[in-house]
């Protein structure tokens, strides 16, 4: 069975409107130096996917120039490769005419040529808003042992309301056929499969399914479209029991980040024999520690340099901590800087920053104090 | 796929570095680690690629496997061109002859067909022994504007060094009218980079000449520069100010990584305008533990630190275990360091294992003792290896 990967780029850009404002969720700086699509991407590339299209909608620049022509992720191929697929706006007299989409079916629709040139059996659909390593072989052996049309990847989450839709919830057999598709609501508290966004679906199915979208006038993929022919196919749940985090606010954001000081999350992210989790490579030169740093319990990228104290803490690539500086519990994206005896403490950085000597900002770890890009303080 | 180059560089990079001893019995010198995440033939690529010189032949001989693999189509260095880039000339079988490398001038020689078709006027003739950062275009120009037939890159060394390098003796015009290899009572302090432009023609002449020679060693340093200078050759010195150096030693080598340290130090590579680019390993960043404690340092991707680290320089992947102290030291790709082993004065090789509370290395900051352990090589717990011993990769099959 062959696959092709689709990748929505776009879709979550509200969960983190602080992050947003300038990039894609896919382009969102995470845990030291990579992007929250590398891990996407990565798992398809080692699953020998090696065709995959990104689908972006707005403000895809910071996406474009990570990507590159995706020879970082070995997917600088003759056929094949990873395309960027910029958003697909109609003609004015066409049913959704003269606008950007709106919904995962809208994408879908505006990549139709895309999915339609493809000649794989199935596409491994995925967005970019969770973060894990997740061998996708399992899964597409899974689809085709079952005979499926659409496998669901699941994981068991513990709800706590929030707003409506704000997950999809898989209902399964013990053998894994699915019994029905509904969306979390605020009342929604107790443990429940959660579908990940990723979705192993059959080409053709899945070309016939947003035709159908288009005739009956469906908005939302697996509540109306999939769920309305859920009777007269065949789906199954997958259950993914590795390390998983879903990052829906700046919040949990910050939560997953954190996470990865911890060595099992590490372990399990980047330590998977055969399956590395590839980003674009900067060429900076290795991190200097100078006389007086130091540094625990910290994830740190090549290209610091490190004067002052850093602690529970995560420095991307290019960032310095100068002399009687203190960062405790703290993400500094890319080239962030502090002056000399900055205290920062429950602070997200993002790229560029510069914070100016003697200052002390503090957050709280459910309420991070996020400084935007290029700002100085 | 052959359009004309104004400068083709010839990169030699066969030799053996029989210095290194156990660093360079896998691999030839240009492919030894250096610097935390580069190899040395890294710098040489950098300065072709940083200073507009697309076309560079890479020379190889000794091991060439890791070297062959490691350049691999050229790509980190943007050297993988549509026309030119950077191409691996292996020593070949010909029509009437088949030899490997004689000496460096054979080596060019044997491969002017390569310079031929790229139609250059001038050939930058290069070594992978050295560390520093050189803008070649400026020695281009310099070459150009004095409409030599040889440049000759120099640095200035004290008087008291002078006798270990080629040393040349100038006018006011910087045209050399001496050229004394490794002199007992040096007259000059101007030592030769090792670093050469020629004009093509001329090159080509001279190759010819000293191929016919049969007494010939077929060396730059030895014939072809003595040669030319004899016969009156418009040949120039280009003075170079800056860092460089020859790593051609284990204690040279370890000085140069430790070159490396400090805010200001001796070299620096984290220079935004001259970066020096490395193939990649793909490795999650550093992690550095709740009692590790690094100071003075430069540390790579990959690393975990959960023991203390001073005045040292770390590899890709490398895991420093609880307790264990690393101190003026290097360390390269994917070593362990077991819970409570001290390391200090030492450069641990690629995939070395040490086990717990050993104690690797001398006591006092002597670069002359350094401890060296070969590529592979496993320690057993509680093992003591003294200041100065170097052990090859043999030892794995003890365990």
């Amino acid at each position: 069975m062959t696959a092709a990967g689709l990748i929505f780029s776009n879709i979550h850009d509200r969960s983190i409107p602080e992050m947003t404002a300038e990039r894609t969720m896919a382009s969102i700086p995470f845990g030291g130096r990579y992007r929250l699509v590398d891990f996407t991407l990565s798992n398809m590339v080692n699953s020998g996917i090696d065709k995959v299209g990104i689908i972006t909608h707005n403000n895809y620049r910071s996406l474009m120039d990570h990507i590159g022509n995706g020879k970082d992720w070995d997917l600088a191929r003759r056929s094949g490769g990873v395309r960027i697929l910029p958003p697909y706006v109609s003609a004015s007299d066409s049913p959704i005419g003269g606008k950007l989409y709106t919904n995962r079916l809208e994408a879908m629709l505006g990549a139709i040529d895309y999915i339609n040139h493809c000649d794989e059996d199935v596409m491994v659909l995925s967005d970019c808003d969770d973060i894990c390593n997740i061998d996708l072989n399992a899964v597409l052996d899974n689809h085709e042992e079952t005979g499926a049309d659409v496998t669901f990847v699941t994981k068991k989450m513990e709800l706590d309301g929030g707003k409506a839709g704000a997950h999809t919830i898989i209902v399964a057999n013990e053998d894994g056929t699915v019994k029905e598709i509904v969306d979390s609501s605020p009342m929604t508290r107790g443990e429940y499969d959660v579908c990940t966004n990723i979705v192993v679906i059959n080409r053709g199915f899945l070309v016939s399914l947003l035709h159908s979208a288009v005739s009956y006038g469906w908005k939302n993929f697996y509540t109306e479209a999939l769920a309305s022919v859920l009777a007269s196919s065949k789906m199954v749940a997958y259950n993914f029991d590795g390390y998983y985090a879903e990052i829906g606010d700046l919040a949990s954001y910050y939560a997953a980040n954190m996470q990865i000081l911890c060595g099992d999350v590490r372990s399990e992210l980047f330590g998977e024999k055969n399956r590395p989790v590839y980003t674009k490579v900067r060429n900076s030169a290795p991190t200097k520690y100078v006389d007086g740093a130091k540094v625990k319990n910290s994830v740190i990228a090549d290209g610091c340099v490190i004067e002052g104290t850093v602690e529970n803490s995560i420095l991307f690539r290019g960032v310095r901590v100068r002399k009687g500086t203190v960062v405790k519990n703290s993400i500094m994206l890319q080239d962030s800087v502090t002056g000399e005896n900055v205290t920062l403490n429950c602070v997200i950085t993002d790229k560029n920053v510069t914070i100016r000597d003697d200052v002390t900002l503090s957050g709280h770890e459910t309420q991070p104090f996020y400084i935007s890009k290029g700002k100085m303080i | 796929m052959f359009k004309k180059k104004e400068c083709v560089a010839m990169l030699l990079a066969g030799g053996q570095g029989s210095r290194l001893y156990a660093l360079t019995q896998k691999v030839a010198k240009p492919a030894v680690p250096f610097g935390g995440k580069y190899r040395i033939i890294d710098f040489p690529l950098s300065n072709c690629t940083n200073s507009g010189i697309d076309t560079v032949g890479v020379l190889t001989q000794y091991q060439p496997m890791l070297l062959n693999e490691y350049i691999g189509n050229g790509l980190p260095w943007d050297l993988d061109r549509t026309y030119g880039g950077v191409k691996i000339l292996p020593p070949y079988q010909g029509t009437h002859s088949a030899d490997w490398y004689k000496g460096t001038a054979n080596a060019i020689y044997q491969n002017m067909q390569f310079i031929d078709r790229y139609d250059a006027e001038y050939v930058l003739i290069l070594s992978g022994d050295h560390i520093y950062k050189m803008d070649y275009a400026k020695m281009l120009k310099f070459h150009k504007a004095n409409n030599a037939d040889c440049t000759i890159a120099v640095l200035d060394v004290p008087i008291e060094e002078a006798s270990r390098f080629g040393i040349l003796s100038v006018d006011d015009e910087q045209k050399i009218f001496k050229f004394s290899e490794k002199p007992k009572n040096p007259d000059s302090t101007k030592a030769s980079m090792g670093i050469y432009i020629f004009t093509k023609s001329k090159l080509a002449e001279y190759l010819n000449a000293d191929a016919a020679d049969p007494e010939s060693s077929n060396d730059f340093g030895k014939n072809i520069i003595p040669n030319m200078l004899k016969a009156g050759e418009r040949m120039y010195a280009y003075e170079f100010e800056g860092y460089w150096k020859d790593v051609g030693t284990i204690s040279s080598l370890w000085e140069a990584n430790m070159d490396l340290l400090g805010q200001a130090p001796t070299f620096s590579l984290a220079d935004e305008k001259w970066r020096i680019y490395t193939r990649h390993q793909v490795l999650a960043p550093q992690y550095i533990g709740n009692d590790g404690e690094v100071e003075n340092s430069i540390i790579s991707e990959g690393c975990e630190i959960y023991g203390t680290v001073k005045n040292s320089v770390l590899f890709p992947g490398v895991k420093v275990m609880p307790g264990a102290v690393v101190r003026d030291s290097v360390v390269m790709s994917g070593t362990v360091i077991g819970e409570g082993t001290e390391l200090s004065y030492a450069l641990i090789d690629t995939d070395v294992e040490i086990g717990k509370n050993c104690r690797i290395g001398g006591e006092v900051g002597n670069s002359e003792d350094i401890t060296v352990l070969g590529e592979g090589t496993v320690i057993a717990d509680g093992e003591k290896i003294e200041a100065g011993v170097m052990i090859p990769e043999l030892r794995k099959d003890k365990k």
